[in-house]
């Protein structure tokens, strides 16, 4: 089974990458594109008997590794 | 007096930090590697700067998790002075032994460079020898130092007296344009709730003889062998 992690800076948590990333977007004219935040993608092959195995696996990873719950919180899909 | 420093795969001040303990204070010095589980009977515990782990995932996310952290975690709860500098902070961090998390520093520039820092705390093992407000000129070398913790936790460890050291101005101004990378209300460094944890950025280690520019840090390490032998804890 495969799991998805998303781990994305807390809404709250300033994240200069994006911005600068935002501001490069509208230098090069998509000034459609408004706020842009930047994250990490994890996919962990996970041996598990379900999906819902397989999703409280990878979120107690995501809680104990992947993730700090400090600046960032996370999203886990289950494939 | 025993300084043990833990050397994890990646730290690169760890010979920084030994060169200071042994051959400008003239005390006991040994490595600790990670993967070891005593600290050698350490008197003082330093976390070395550098990119252990390469830095892959977050700093010091990795090294939190290393056998060695174990006893680390036991010594300072015990009381034992630990010292955490720049990539030891942020381990400090990550393993929950100090609050807060380091963010990329707002200019997401690697920022290589001689700072000035106040002392705002003395009564910490590593603060005992500073005045209040002294300004020390310490080198900062780090890409992700920007301080953060949510606003809650901000005000607990002002209203604590936590905040050890702030980026400054020369003259000991605590200014915007003074700070390097970002950090909320100018963090350089914090200490625990027991005052015995202490971490921070800049790296006192690389400032303690006058011809690398600066000596300014030498009164972090002095302040430490000075409370342990108050204490009684050198050997005569």
């Amino acid at each position: 089974m495969k799991a998805r992690v998303f781990v994305t800076l807390k809404p709250s948590v300033f994240d200069p990458q994006g911005q600068t990333i935002a501001e490069a977007l509208h230098s090069l004219g998509y000034t459609g594109v408004g706020d842009v935040r930047q994250g990490k993608y994890f996919e962990l092959e996970i041996a598990a008997a379900s999906a819902d195995r397989a999703r409280a696996l990878a979120s107690e990873v995501a809680d104990k590794l992947l993730a700090n719950p400090v600046i960032e919180s996370y999203r886990v899909e289950i494939e | 007096m025993k300084f043990s420093i833990v050397v994890f795969p990646g730290s690169n001040c760890d010979h920084d930090a030994y060169h200071v303990a042994r051959h400008v204070l003239g005390q006991d010095a040994e490595f600790v590697w990670h993967k070891d589980t005593d600290l050698k009977g350490a008197d003082v515990v330093v976390l070395p700067g550098g990119f252990s782990h390469g830095d892959y995932l977050r700093t010091g996310a990795i090294a939190r998790f290393s056998p060695v952290m174990g006893a680390v975690r036991a010594f300072a709860e015990g009381g034992g002075p630990v010292l955490g500098i720049c990539n030891g902070f942020q381990i400090l961090c990550e393993a929950g032994l100090l609050p807060g998390a380091m963010l990329r520093n707002r200019d997401l520039k690697f920022h290589c460079e001689h700072v000035s820092i106040r002392v705002e705390q003395t009564d910490t093992p590593f603060t005992r020898l500073a005045a209040a407000g002294q300004v020390l000129r310490i080198p900062i070398a780090h890409g992700e130092g920007n301080y953060y913790a949510e606003p809650d936790a901000i005000a607990a460890l002002e209203a604590s007296r936590r905040v050890v050291f702030r980026y400054c101005d020369p003259a000991g101004q605590v200014t915007d344009a003074a700070n390097p990378n970002g950090a909320l209300n100018g963090i350089a460094g914090i200490c625990n709730e027991r005052r015995n944890v202490v971490g921070l950025m800049p790296h006192p280690e690389r400032a303690c003889e006058p011809a690398l520019g600066s000596a300014d840090g030498l009164i972090l390490f002095e302040s430490v062998v000075g409370a342990l032998a108050g204490q009684g804890a050198l050997q005569s």
